[in-house]
Order: structure tokens, then C-alpha cells, then sequence
């Protein structure tokens, strides 16, 4: 009975386990660390955190309801403002363009969109998309800062738009030919057939693109902190400077001096953890379940 | 001393609750071709595959019973040992894409990591490669991938493979299903030819094919052996109705 | 009827037209980079760029001995296992990669930072590693599902043990894939900026000691390019040039050249 081959086969087992199993605790030590970290703060703040208007670090006093807003403002108008682009480019790609060259160079150039590296993003937003949008503000009468909620949701709605595109483009593309021909054969036109057919059929898919592009737009940093002001006061409207979740930890993490300025911004990072995760969750069950 | 190259005994083959093979006793003689046939279902390849232990690699699966090699009780060797001391050809033709012509022959030597000297592994391969008359063909070649040839070569290939180990007995699972009627034929002479220096056991779900390689067939149904023999006797002169009904495809 | 076939017509042209505008911020930006980068040219290899590089190199090193063969194990993992601790680890895999790059640059400060008492490169490292494992553990994932059973069945056949046929029959055919994933996952991480922040933090000494703070070129491109000094702003262009040119030659590579050697079945 030759039994080393058992033991080499229960120890590459073994291994495979531990390394699915570090995973798990790897996540798990990230969720505990920043619910640890965050204590000082949670103890000092409590759920009035989330509301909390003022942040003020020389008083001490930290509320996350202005990073809040802005994270929440930039990632909704974000999507908004990308809605359209996305969808047009995953019907395009989907349906009436499905194979040769130019598909598949469109699907290249939206996938090198996706690989700019934010901070290039935010140096270009900085340089060409703030003097724009300070000329606006001229011609609307309000002082020209450039930097501002809008100019950060510009960029990133630029930013997101590959993720609901390639995801929109697959779920429009798995819908059957057969529904599809069943309205052709009603004598529908293409455009009938998408809107009545197709695009109800794919709306869980597109749904979940969109939820993912959410959720990217949410966790960006870069862009964001380059072009919208890092003002730590309630913005007034979108011309406003402002700043989100993501931005303000990145902007402050390494001068907060004290504990309690360090479990605050980090309480913050928890928050961004949650809102993130919950969004990325609900948009990979749709996909699960549209892709089977 | 045992004079048959494989002999099963009361063998039973389970997935899970679920019963496939009931009471199988086979006895197979040494270099003949035994065909295995029988309607989809009846248990074929589970039985080829409890013998080189392969059909307990699926979850819940399981054997009672037993099953002898060259008088050797295969489950209670280490079964790693054992699928070395038989060949299996599959119904797909699948060499290791990764892998060159000559790597695929001695695959069974290099991947074990069983060292033979540089002299000894070119003996090998041309040995093995005109076993299955695929030398002159490749000879030129051995270097390249084994994807590149036609599915008729690839089986073939795989054959020599599976032969690289000098196993007992060689197990073919429906091998020309994939095949062109003419890689089939070739397949089929390759087989009779092969009987001298191995002892083959195909199953194969096609009668015709059973009929011209084959020396012995079993017929399996339902999971039972119903009939064992000579092949001329089993076709032409049956003794189980169920055989009879089979051939003259009244079961399917 | 007129109407609609009107419609239909309009429809589709607005569809063609949005999808041009999305692509157009793309050249806008690669214009901008290159129409600066390029007469920035003489600050191209400045020592800072320089320092700067050999920073990225080394992180990347560093992020991938981390994530490189813990990503290849638990795809494995997950591609060969069964039971419900795979459904539960894949789902941490989807979290994990959803976590924005802040967050995961915080906890490499917790973890690494402050008990190092200093800022390193190890941990950027390990921050930008955490970021690269989920993608390459899909992509394994990916790759070994598509590859047919009949492959490990012929191994095992041969009487080839179980963790032989993974390593030496199924993990070579699936090689191309899994590069692919390692290819874009560094295609990703070499412009990660956030992270370290709080990490590696950014230094204008070239060092190769990794417990040290190091630079790299995207903290040089975010420092330089949101400072006063027109100098340093031209050296912010020459880097960002150089980081796309790198970014874009690797996607090339990944996804034009590796995909290439993928093996059929």
C-alpha cells in the first residue's frame, strides 16, 4: 500500500481550503478593524454621526452628514448624467452592431476608459474641465471656484460609464431571438422591438450594471478630491465646492491629529464600507440571477 | 494461477442509493477483444470504469463486490497504482493540449514523474507511435502539438498513450463515437491488430462495431449482465430473449 | 406608418450619437496627456520621474508575491471545491473587489503602518496585493471552469495523483487566462493612487529599503499636479504620458497578445 500519495493529496487539499478560508478571514479582519478603529468615535457620536452637519476638527466636534451628501449627490447625479451614454452604447453594441471590426474596436476604446487611472482623470478634470466650469459660473454670476460638485460628477460620470456599458451589453445580447422575432413578425420596427421587447426583458441586467457603476462612483477618490473643492460645509447647489466620504479620509487621514479625529475619519471609511458593499451585493445577486 | 486477465466478482456499482450495476461476474481471457454493449443506461461505462477506479472519483459513488486483475484484488491496491495497470481511451479524443506529440506518449511516465533515460524514452514513443500506426505520419513532427492532428490521429495518440504503461488490460470507452466513418474503420483495424499484445474491453453502443472487432460480448441491461459469450454465438444464435430483442433493435 | 419608420430612423441615429460623445472625453483625455506629456519631454526622466518608476516597479513586486499565488490557490480553490464554504468565499471575493481603494488603503495603515511606526513600501504593497487578488482569483476561476473534464479525466487515467493533474495538466492549459487576469490586474493597480496615501506615502529619495516610505507614479502625478509650481506641474504630464503609455501597452499585451495563446477545446 503505497500511502504517500494519500498525504500529499490531503496536504494539497488542505492548502487549497486554507487559501479559500484566508479569503474569508481576510474580509472579515477588514470589517473587524474598521468597527474597532471606529469605537472612539461611535462611543463619542453615536447614529447622530450620520447627521451630524458640522465637521470641525479644531473643536473636535465631527459629523459625517456634509461627506454624506456629497458622496450621495456626486455618485446620483453621476449616474444620471451617464444614464444615456451607457444605454446607447450597450443597445448599439448589443443589438444592431453584435459582430465585426467596429464593435469590437467601440468595446476596446470603452474598455481603455475603464483602464485610465483615476488620478489621471482627476488631473485632467483639474485642467480642463474646472477652467469650463468656471466659465459657466462666470456667465451665471457666481464666484468662479471651478472646483465643485458638478465638475466632480462630470468626471465621474465619464468614469462610469464602461461599467453599465459592458454589463448592458451582455444582458441585452442574451436576449432570445425568438421574443425578438416574435415582435418583428407583429410588424414592429427595431426601435419597438428594443423599447417594448428587449429593454423590459433586459431590465434586471441593465438594473444591476448600473448598481455596479453605482457602486464604482461611490468608492472613487482621485478624480473626485482633484476637482471638487474639499470643503468640508454643506453645499448650497452643485456650483458649490463640496466633498465626499472618500475624498475627505484620503485629504486629512495623515494630519488627523488624536484619536478621535483618526476614529472619525476612519468611522467614515466604515461607513463608505457599508454603503459600498450593500450596493456591489445587490447588484452581483441580479447578474447571478439574470446570467443563469 | 489465473487465467483470465480481469475477473469481476458479484460486483455492485452505486451513486449514492441509486443501483447501476447488479451483480456483475465477468471473466476475461487474455488477448482476445471483449465488447461491452448494451442500450444508453445500462451501465457500460460504469463498469469499465470500477475498473480502473475511476467511478468512485463521482461524489457518492461506490462498489461492493469485487474485482480482480490479473488475479490482484484492484481495491486494495492504492488506486493510483491500479489506473497505472490499465489503459483508458475516452469517447472524445483528448490529448494534453499543453504538450507535444512525443511528450503525450510518455506523458504517462513524465507527469508520474517515473525517470527513464533519454534512450529509453525515444524507444518508448517509437515503439508505442507504430503500435498504432500513426510513426510514419508524425515521425517529422513528434515536437508539435497533438491538437494539430486529425480526430482519427488524436485517438490514435491517445491509444499510444494510454499503451505508454504497458497496462494489462486496455479499456476503450465508445472510441470511435467522435470519429469520421473513415478514422472509425481505422480505428477498428487498429483494434484487432492491438489483441496480440494487449487484452482490449470496448464498449461501444453500436452493434455493427461489436460484431466485426469484437471475439467475446457482453450484454448488459438494466444494469445486468444478461448474456456473455463468444461474439458469433451471441449474434447469431442468442440465449436470452432480452439479447435477441437488443439485436434486432427491438430494445433500445 | 411614416411616423414610425421616422422614429425608428432617429432612434438609431441618436443611438450612434450618444455612443460617440462617450468615447470622445477618452480621446480628449489621451490628447491632453500626450499634447503635454510630449512638450514636457525634457522633464521626462527628471530623478523624481525616475525615483518615481523604480517605486511603481517595486510596490507592483511586492503586491504581486502577495496576491499572485494566494489568488491562483483560491481560484483553484474555488473552481475545484464544492460545498456551501465555496459559495460563502465567492461572495467574499465580490466584497472584497467592491471595496472602495480608501477603505482598503486604511486598513494597510492600521495593520501595517502604525505597528511599523512608519510609513512603507511593504505596506503599499499589501494594499494595492488586497486590491489585485479578487481579479486574479476571478479570472483563475474562470479560466479552469472552461477547461473540460475530459482533460483531468485522461490524467487520472494514467494513474497521475489528483493535485499532480491540477498542477501540471490543468494549470498550464489554463495559463493563458490566469496571465491574462495577472496582466490586468497590474494594468489596474499601477495607477492606484488613494491607497497609498496612507501607505507608502510618497518620498523624494530613491531607496530600495521596502520598510522605508517609497514613491510612485501616481502619488507623484496627484502631488505635483495639484501644486503651485509650473515645473513641477510639466513633470506631473511627463509621468501621467508615462503611466497611460504603460497602462495601455499592458492591456495590449493582456488582451490582444496572451488571449491569443488560449487553447481551444
Amino acid at each position: 500500500m503505497v500511502d504517500h500519495y494519500s498525504k500529499k493529496e490531503l496536504i494539497f487539499k488542505k492548502i487549497l481550503f486554507l487559501s479559500g478560508f484566508f479569503i474569508i478571514a481576510l474580509l472579515f479582519t477588514i470589517f473587524l478593524t474598521l468597527i474597532v478603529s471606529s469605537f472612539p468615535s461611535i462611543k463619542a457620536f453615536g447614529l447622530g454621526f450620520l447627521s451630524g452637519k458640522v465637521w470641525d476638527p479644531v473643536f473636535s466636534q465631527y459629523g459625517c452628514f456634509p461627506f454624506l451628501l456629497g458622496t450621495l449627490i456626486t455618485a446620483g447625479l453621476a449616474l444620471f448624467l451617464s444614464f444615456f451614454f451607457s444605454l446607447s452604447i450597450s443597445i448599439l453594441i448589443g443589438e444592431y452592431l453584435k459582430k465585426g471590426t467596429l464593435p469590437f474596436l467601440l468595446k476596446g476604446l470603452i474598455d481603455l476608459l475603464a483602464g485610465i487611472p483615476s488620478v489621471i482623470y482627476g488631473f485632467w478634470g483639474l485642467f480642463f474641465l474646472v477652467p469650463i466650469v468656471q466659465k459657466i459660473e462666470v456667465f451665471l454670476g457666481i464666484t468662479p471656484y471651478g472646483v465643485s460638485i458638478l465638475t466632480a460628477s462630470l468626471v465621474l460620470s465619464i468614469m462610469i460609464i464602461p461599467y453599465s456599458a459592458s454589463i448592458g451589453r451582455e444582458v441585452i445580447g442574451l436576449v432570445p431571438s425568438e421574443i425578438k422575432e416574435a415582435g418583428y413578425s407583429l410588424g414592429a420596427t427595431r426601435y419597438e422591438v428594443i423599447r417594448k421587447v428587449i429593454l423590459p426583458y433586459a431590465k434586471g441586467g441593465l438594473s444591476a450594471g448600473f448598481l455596479l457603476s453605482l457602486g464604482r462612483a461611490l468608492g472613487e477618490t482621485m478624480a473626485v478630491t482633484m476637482v471638487i473643492g474639499n470643503s468640508a460645509l454643506l453645499p448650497k447647489n452643485i456650483f458649490s465646492p463640496g466633498n465626499t466620504m472618500a475624498s475627505v479620509i484620503a485629504n486629512e487621514i495623515t494630519e488627523a491629529t488624536g484619536k478621535l479625529y483618526l476614529s472619525s475619519l476612519i468611522e467614515i471609511g466604515l461607513v463608505l464600507f457599508f454603503l459600498t458593499t450593500i450596493v456591489n451585493i445587490m447588484g452581483n445577486y441580479i447578474v447571478g440571477r439574470v446570467k443563469c | 494461477m489465473e487465467n483470465t486477465v480481469l475477473r469481476t466478482e458479484n460486483l455492485y456499482a452505486y451513486f449514492g442509493e441509486h443501483c447501476v450495476l447488479k451483480n456483475i461476474n465477468l471473466s476475461l481471457p487474455y488477448n482476445n477483444v471483449i465488447a461491452i454493449m448494451g442500450p444508453s443506461g445500462c451501465g457500460k461505462t460504469t463498469l469499465i470504469r470500477c475498473i480502473n477506479r475511476m467511478h468512485e472519483l463521482i461524489e457518492d459513488a461506490r462498489i461492493e463486490g469485487k474485482v480482480f486483475l490479473q488475479g490482484e484484488d484492484v481495491y486494495s491496491l492504492d488506486p493510483i497504482i491500479a489506473r497505472r495497470k490499465t489503459g483508458m481511451v475516452f469517447q472524445r479524443p483528448n490529448p494534453f493540449p499543453t504538450m507535444s506529440i512525443y511528450d503525450n506518449v510518455i506523458a504517462g511516465y513524465k507527469l508520474n514523474g517515473i525517470k527513464i533515460n533519454k534512450s529509453e524514452r525515444e524507444r518508448i514513443v517509437e515503439d508505442k507511435l507504430r503500435k498504432v500506426a500513426l510513426w510514419d505520419e508524425v515521425c517529422n513532427c513528434l515536437h508539435k502539438r497533438g491538437t494539430f492532428l486529425s480526430g482519427g490521429q488524436q485517438q490514435r495518440l491517445c491509444i499510444a498513450r494510454a499503451l505508454s504503461l504497458n497496462p494489462e488490460i486496455l479499456l476503450l470507452d465508445e472510441p470511435t463515437s467522435a470519429l469520421d466513418p473513415k478514422a472509425t474503420s481505422s480505428i477498428e483495424e487498429l483494434i484487432i491488430k492491438l489483441k496480440e499484445s494487449v487484452t482490449i474491453l470496448i464498449v461501444t453502443h453500436n452493434i455493427e462495431q461489436a460484431a466485426r472487432v469484437s471475439d467475446f460480448t457482453a450484454f448488459l441491461y438494466l444494469g445486468e449482465l444478461v448474456e456473455f459469450g463468444k461474439t458469433e454465438k451471441i449474434f447469431t444464435v442468442p440465449s436470452d430473449k432480452r439479447t435477441e430483442e437488443y439485436l434486432t433493435r427491438r430494445i433500445r | 406608418m411614416l411616423i414610425r419608420i421616422i422614429k425608428n430612423r432617429l432612434f438609431f441615429g441618436a443611438i450612434v450619437l450618444f455612443s460617440i460623445f462617450s468615447i470622445i472625453p477618452l480621446f480628449l483625455i489621451l490628447f491632453f496627456i500626450f499634447k503635454n506629456g510630449i512638450s514636457s519631454l525634457d522633464f521626462l526622466f527628471s530623478s523624481q520621474i525616475l525615483n518615481a518608476i523604480v517605486g511603481t516597479f517595486i510596490l507592483i513586486i511586492l503586491a504581486g508575491i502577495f496576491s499572485i499565488p494566494l489568488g491562483i490557490l483560491a481560484g483553484i480553490y474555488l473552481s475545484e471545491s464544492k460545498g456551501r464554504l465555496v459559495y460563502f468565499v465567492r461572495l467574499c471575493v465580490e466584497v472584497l473587489q467592491g471595496i472602495p481603494s480608501i477603505v482598503i488603503g486604511i486598513i494597510a495603515y492600521l495593520l501595517i503602518v502604525v505597528p511599523m511606526r512608519g510609513f512603507s513600501a511593504i505596506s503599499g504593497g499589501f494594499a494595492l496585493g488586497i486590491i489585485m487578488l479578487p481579479v486574479i482569483i476571478k479570472s483563475t476561476e474562470e479560466t479552469l471552469k472552461l477547461i473540460p473534464y475530459s482533460l483531468k479525466e485522461a490524467s487520472l487515467a494514467l494513474g497521475v495523483p489528483y493535485y499532480k493533474t491540477i498542477l501540471k495538466v490543468v494549470l498550464p492549459a489554463g495559463l493563458s487566462g490566469i496571465l491574462t487576469g495577472i496582466l490586468l490586474s497590474i494594468a489596474r493597480v499601477s495607477g492606484e493612487t488613494a491607497p497609498l496615501l496612507l501607505t507608502a506615502f510618497g518620498s523624494c529619495f530613491m531607496n530600495l529599503d521596502i520598510s522605508k516610505p517609497i514613491n510612485s507614479l501616481p502619488l507623484l502625478i496627484f502631488n505635483y499636479a495639484t501644486s503651485p509650481y509650473q515645473n513641477w506641474i510639466s513633470q506631473a504630464w511627463a509621468a501621467s504620458l508615462i503611466l497611460i503609455l504603460f497602462v495601455l501597452i499592458l492591456n495590449i499585451i493582456a488582451r490582444l497578445i496572451v488571449k491569443r495563446w488560449r487553447i481551444q477545446f
